[in-house]
């Protein structure tokens, strides 16, 4: 009985939580094409009840699609074989008066940090102009990886919602760290 | 040549590819689960239409989405294209953006950029059950 109760009290609480922080969608577990649909027809039904622009709409569609692309193509990486974190991401929607956000995490092997950190630091530091030239670059030389990704993803949300690229590294074990990414779209 | 046609769906571009019409065109939104899967029969059937092409080829554009994955494929025909350009054959391309969305024109400008060939950008009224 104690337990139930613990677990209510748990249940509510992270409902304010969520509530206090404006979430609308969170989502942790593996990241499938239909579930990449799923949530982006939700995202896309819930702003066109609003007033979102057209604008702003395509973009958060269009951000969504790429951060889902990308946890679903990393989260699987070889290097990641404990079952807490294979092939599962974090996935949170908010929104609050002046934007959007958009959070994802996945696991990653702490090998991999450096290469990781110096490309979003890279990206962070162009601005527009300087961003469309890498991408066109990168659209011409990149190769297409088995998965799909061509490098493109972080540059394309990057220069969609002329805003930083918001990331965190935080430890896990001796070999994997949660990468989290927060891209925010204005609501302008 | 075979007539290439797939309807589009809520993550794939309609694609026709007609000969005898001499229509060639991809619209829609693109987001495909595997982007070689879909865009390399484009690529393949392109290859085998330009051994004996129509006098002039026509490209259309009219997409409403696409993801990057996407983006990079689009470039790979537009570069198929140039090829054959290059090696004479009279091709040119026609980019339709809805007519509010700077993003898609926008990406329009940089292809243009990225390719030698005549590229002509066309805003169009897009009516919201299109999408």
């Amino acid at each position: 009985m104690e337990k139930t109760q613990n677990f209510m009290d748990f249940a509510y609480g992270f409902y304010r939580t969520m509530k206090e922080h404006k979430i609308t969608l969170v989502y942790e577990g593996e990241i499938t094409h239909q579930l990449t649909k799923a949530f982006t027809s939700l995202a896309e039904s819930d702003m066109s009840k609003g007033e979102e622009s057209g604008t702003v709409q395509k973009r958060v569609f269009h951000v969504m699609v790429e951060c889902l692309q990308n946890l679903s193509k990393h989260a699987d990486d070889a290097g990641i074989n404990d079952y807490l974190y294979s092939g599962r991401g974090l996935f949170i929607v908010s929104k609050d008066d002046h934007e959007y956000a958009i959070t994802t995490g996945n696991a990653i092997e702490n090998s991999k940090i450096e290469t990781l950190k110096a490309m979003l630091e890279n990206i962070n530091s162009l601005d527009k102009e300087a961003l469309n030239e890498l991408y066109k670059k990168q659209m011409k030389e990149g190769v297409l990886s088995a998965k799909g990704g061509a490098g493109l993803g972080l540059i394309d949300i990057a220069r969609k919602t002329g805003n930083r690229l918001e990331y965190h590294f935080l430890y896990i074990n001796d070999s994997l760290s949660f990468f989290l990414l927060t891209s925010k779209i204005p609501r302008v | 040549m075979e007539v290439y046609k797939t309807i589009g769906t809520d993550d794939t571009p309609a694609v026709i590819m007609d000969t005898v019409q001499g229509v060639f065109e991809i619209s829609g939104r693109s987001l495909p689960e595997d982007v070689n899967k879909f865009y390399n029969p484009i690529l393949d059937w392109l290859d085998l239409y330009f051994k004996t092409p129509n006098v002039k080829t026509v490209f259309c554009f009219k997409l409403t989405y696409f993801n990057t994955a996407s983006s990079k494929m689009l470039l790979d025909i537009l570069m198929h294209l140039e090829e054959f350009k290059k090696k004479g054959k009279e091709i040119s391309v026609l980019w339709y953006y809805p007519e509010d969305d700077d993003d898609m024109m926008e990406a329009g400008n940089e292809y243009a950029e990225l390719v030698e060939l005549p590229f002509e950008k066309i805003a169009y009224n897009l009516n919201k059950s299109d999408l």
